[in-house]
């Protein structure tokens, strides 16, 4: 299936779910990223469950703290 | 409000700019904006701020100049080592624009003081460098219903959000609470590349700027991200939480919350 990842089209194994997709994405810090599904947010505990299918959008938000 | 002669040369190229004009000018002059951090975000945005001609500034910072802080505080100079960054900077906004008042606020923003600090400005620009400290700002922002600027930077990369009452989501609708002290990298152990801040801080500018004069859209409900190895910009559409602790429908946060910064940010 092709997944929207960070706005890139990828094309991705089916049957994947969100902590998967985290996996192969290679995401930094994974318990602190927030997840966006298709404009909405996923709750942290709901990764597992959550199945994503052909053409979900899903952003990655990373905590930034830097500035001063 | 009548400009003088100077004033109409110093801002001409404003004034004569189509859907800005005179009445965006006049706007400016009697804005307000305030920064917290005179640092990396705070140079940028503190100097365009001031030349702009926003009527009057804050900037607060308890901190004082550092030799590491010049690869890209680029309001401070080698000759305010030492010195508070407040005033460092303040003395650099004047000498840009004698004509604006600015405040230097000699203080780390806190749950004591935050609430305070923002009620006479129109808009705040968060440039503080760790979590605490931006959550503290959120919470205090949409608490009052103050218009914001959250920017954060890290290594090569770079975000922006902007919060206006009752349009998109705070930053607390992202993220729900601050991560625990060291659990996410800071630019102090990671670095972070001067002009990237320059890039960021003054896009934070450019938000105050639309804001105060009512011109163009702002970047509410969309995270801006900036890949600056890529050169690469995105905006990424987000929601409000109808459940967010502070800015939801049934809000559990109802004062400024002071948590414990990271350990490596506590000065």
């Amino acid at each position: 299936m092709i997944l929207i990842v960070a706005g890139n089209p990828k094309e991705y194994p089916d049957d994947l779910n969100l902590t998967r997709l985290i996996e192969l994405e290679k995401v930094e810090t994974p318990i602190y990223v927030t997840v966006a599904l298709n404009d909405s947010f996923v709750e942290s505990g709901g990764f597992e469950s959550t199945a994503l299918k052909d053409g979900d959008r899903v952003e990655f938000l990373y905590f930034m703290g830097g500035g001063r | 409000m009548s400009f003088s002669g100077e004033q109409l040369a110093r801002y001409s190229r404003h004034i004569i700019l189509k859907g800005f004009g005179l009445r965006g000018q006049k706007r400016l002059s009697r804005g307000s904006v305030l920064i917290v951090g005179a640092g990396g975000l705070g140079s940028p945005a503190a100097l365009y701020l001031a030349a702009a001609g926003v009527g009057r500034i804050g900037i607060i910072d308890a901190d004082e100049v550092d030799l590491s802080n010049l690869q890209r505080q680029i309001i401070h100079g080698t000759a305010d080592l030492g010195k508070p960054k407040a005033d460092s900077a303040r003395a650099s906004m004047l000498a840009v624009n004698p004509e604006i008042e600015v405040r230097a606020i000699r203080a780390f923003a806190d749950a004591g003081n935050i609430m305070e600090l923002i009620r006479d400005y129109d808009f705040i620009i968060d440039g503080t460098d760790n979590f605490p400290a931006k959550f503290l700002i959120n919470d205090a922002c949409v608490l009052a219903g103050k218009a914001f600027s959250h920017a954060g930077i890290l290594r090569f990369n770079g975000q922006l959000l902007t919060y206006v009452p009752g349009e998109g989501p705070c930053y607390r609708c992202l993220f729900k609470n601050p991560p625990p002290p060291e659990a996410v990298p800071t630019c102090r152990q990671a670095g972070v590349i001067g002009a990237l801040a320059g890039v960021v801080g003054s896009l934070q500018a450019m938000e105050a700027v639309k804001y105060l004069a009512g011109t163009g859209g702002l970047l509410t409900g969309r995270l801006l991200t900036y890949d600056a190895l890529k050169t690469s910009f995105r905006g990424i559409d987000l929601p409000r939480r109808a459940d967010c602790p502070v800015c939801g429908e049934h809000p559990s946060i109802t004062a400024p919350v002071d948590y414990t910064p990271a350990a490596c940010d506590f000065r």
